[in-house]
């Protein structure tokens, strides 16, 4: 039997409160504002190597404003956009994109970590992160994302296991974007649902439409609230689509037809939750030029707060590798601070 | 600092005194792997720990290496101070992407953010008859990983003392037990808490013309070997590092000055071992003090070998230690 895909956009249905409404609405035009800005600095050169999740802000969005304030996100690189809803300052952002030290680094009170590069390795540390609330009574949650090729490794497998055998509160976020870079679901997994794997595990799995923000969030906030209850961990698959390439280095036109596209770009998240916004009166023309307004000053500040971080120095490669450093670490440093190299100190 | 009381223990006893009095005196620390639990460790390291500190504490996992290692990570960067064991050091392998892409490198790709303090106990090296994958020595993996700190003990009051030091640092650390020495040494062990600095060597025999250098289950062959030596009028200095990183590379240097020729014995397969890196160092460091080329004792390049009948052909013993010696000797 198929599961349910939850689904409340173009059905006219409107199931949560104007005000969390507006609230998703603006989190995932910031994000997308932010999506667009990246992919034009990194042509510039003002951006390393980026991620874009354009498409995907129903998804990161969604599951983030479901969170509560003491709640942490455990990101993959994609996850731009759950950064940027809670909280994550753009500057850092940029600053993390452009492989800066001071992006490394997340401001105090920012409840998520650095995104992760390898692939699902994320996984099984979100479910010690979410046992560690649990030792210290502070009983938060972690929601983790991964992307539909990610469920092919291993640590995904011993991640949801482990959350499944100690209650972990933990909500498991596949964003199921159809493509693992190149290779599509059906090359990379036989089952139809991702969702359908928690039964393997022995816990619940959900699917939504990825795409429409009042399912995420809805979906999010039931399994957020069942994990902090103490009920355990959830697997809540959001079918989507990534609009834009895999990274800036990435080509999809050798890989994925303009039809199909197309045809997900009239499935955009933005859109579909505009238009109900727009029919009940909650959004116009003025409203979002107002919006955009906005975005356009708070990123021209960010973008120049994040140009006043000083270059990096040399020395800072030996730093924090250690809590102290050890001799190996500071002879270099030393060096380093001198403008020389190691060898040049005996 | 050092209680006044001692009694005599083994390896396994020590290390499991260690672990109950920092579960004793710091709710943070957290015992877990395969086994550690009800049957307190194919090992019987962590016996009893379980029945006295309840499972929440000290507990079982599913049978996971990379897991138990995520949840470590995890663990500890939500605030709790985690003693994974892994049963084998051979079985740390599926598990080499959590150490090698996060465990070394979190406190790094984060400007010093999340520090993670992660113990990782496993037991390796052979002389006991395992089977395949069992004896296995990975230390210079570990070592080659910036972030991590890898320390090695000899013998129970070290052990102790190494292991509480290593649970209270702020940095992962592995801690690797010698399987040959788990019931093989008996020391007398100061009762109480007590730590012992990470990062220093020391001298366990002093001697002028010729030092050994090893570790773990290599110093009581190095010490069987200078012996031998000591029979026949030469004495040998015997260095026992105990901490691979950071490594103290002034002692080193300073034991290899005095001797002018030296040995490193380790049971890892020679190539690429952690031998090559102290034979590097004395090169770089003492050149103009050696005598002699330093030499290497060490495994062979293969797998080491599951056959038992021939096992004590790979792992070095005295013997092949003296001839080497010798080799140092007459150069």
């Amino acid at each position: 039997m198929k599961p349910k895909v939850i689904r409340y956009l173009d059905k006219g249905e409107f199931p949560i409160g104007e005000g969390e409404a507006l609230a998703l609405y603006r989190a995932m035009r910031r994000a997308r504002f932010f999506d667009e800005k990246a992919l034009l600095l990194q042509r510039q050169g003002r951006l390393g190597v980026y991620a874009p999740f354009m498409g995907q802000e129903a998804a990161q969005v969604g599951v983030a404003l479901a969170l509560g304030e003491k709640d942490f996100v455990v990101p993959s690189y994609r996850e731009s956009a759950m950064l940027l809803a809670r909280g994550l300052p753009i500057h850092t952002l940029i600053l993390y994109w452009r492989a800066h030290p001071a992006g490394w680094r997340f401001p105090e009170g920012v409840r998520a970590v650095n995104p992760y590069i390898p692939i699902a390795t994320q996984i099984p540390q979100a479910v010690g992160l979410a046992l560690a609330g649990r030792y210290r009574g502070e009983g938060w949650v972690v929601a983790t994302s991964i992307g539909d090729g990610g469920t092919s490794e291993g640590d995904f497998h011993e991640g949801l296991n482990f959350a499944a055998v100690f209650d972990a509160p933990v909500v498991f976020l596949v964003q199921n974007n159809g493509y693992a870079i190149s290779v599509p679901r059906h090359r990379q997994m036989r089952v139809d649902y991702i969702a359908r794997r928690a039964e393997g595990y022995g816990i619940p799995g959900v699917v939504v439409d990825g795409n429409d923000a009042f399912a995420v969030y809805l979906e999010a906030k039931k399994v957020v609230e069942r994990a902090r209850r103490g009920e355990g961990p959830t697997l809540l698959e959001a079918l989507t689509y990534r609009l834009a390439p895999h990274t800036t280095s990435d080509d999809p036109s050798r890989y994925r037809t303009r039809e199909e596209e197309e045809a997900w770009r009239a499935k955009d998240p933005i859109l579909r939750l505009r238009k109900a916004l727009e029919e009940r009166g909650l959004w116009g023309v003025e409203a979002e030029e107002a919006l955009l307004g906005e975005l356009e000053e708070e990123f021209a500040r960010e973008v120049a707060l994040a140009d006043q971080a000083p270059e990096p120095t040399p020395e800072m490669m030996v730093e924090h590798v250690y809590a102290q450093m050890g001799p190996d670490q500071r002879r270099a440093w030393e060096a380093l601070r001198q403008g020389k190299h190691v060898e040049e100190l005996w | 600092m050092v209680a006044e009381k001692a009694r005599v223990l083994n390896l396994v006893q020590a290390i499991n005194e260690a672990l109950d009095l920092a579960l004793a005196r710091d709710e943070r620390v957290l015992v877990f792997g395969e086994d550690v639990g009800r049957l307190g460790g194919v090992f019987r390291v962590t016996e009893g720990l379980q029945a006295k500190y309840g499972e929440g504490r000290v507990f079982d996992t599913p049978l996971a290496e990379s897991g138990i290692l995520g949840l470590a990570i995890g663990l500890a960067m939500g605030g709790m101070r985690p003693v994974a064991e892994i049963q084998f050091a051979g079985f740390l392998y599926p598990a080499l992407d959590q150490i090698l892409s996060h465990l070394g490198r979190w406190r790094h790709r984060s400007r010093g953010w999340v520090g993670l303090p992660v113990v990782v106990r496993a037991p390796y090296g052979g002389g006991v008859h395992t089977p395949e994958q069992h004896a296995d020595s990975p230390e210079a993996l570990l070592a080659h990983t910036p972030g991590i700190k890898v320390v090695i003990p000899s013998s129970p009051e070290r052990a102790k003392g190494l292991l509480l030091a290593a649970i209270e640092d702020e940095d992962p650390v592995f801690f690797l037990e010698a399987i040959k020495l788990y019931r093989g040494v008996r020391a007398e062990v100061p009762e109480g808490y007590y730590t012992l600095p990470l990062g220093r060597a020391r001298v366990v025999r002093e001697g002028k013309h010729a030092t050994l250098i090893g570790y773990g289950g290599m110093v009581e062959v190095m010490l069987e070997a200078a012996t031998v030596a000591a029979k026949e009028g030469v004495q040998v200095m015997v260095v026992d590092l105990e901490t691979l990183v950071p490594l103290d590379e002034d002692t080193l240097l300073e034991v290899v000055r005095e001797t002018g020729r030296a040995v490193v014995v380790y049971e890892a397969m020679r190539t690429g071992g952690f031998g090559a890196e102290i034979a590097a160092r004395i090169a770089e460091g003492a050149i103009d003090h050696l005598q002699a080329p330093v030499v290497r004792v060490a495994g062979y390049d293969a797998p080491y070998p599951p056959f038992s009948a021939i096992e004590h052909h790979y792992r070095p013993n005295a013997r092949r230690v003296l001839a080497a010696l010798r080799r140092v000797l007459t150069y």
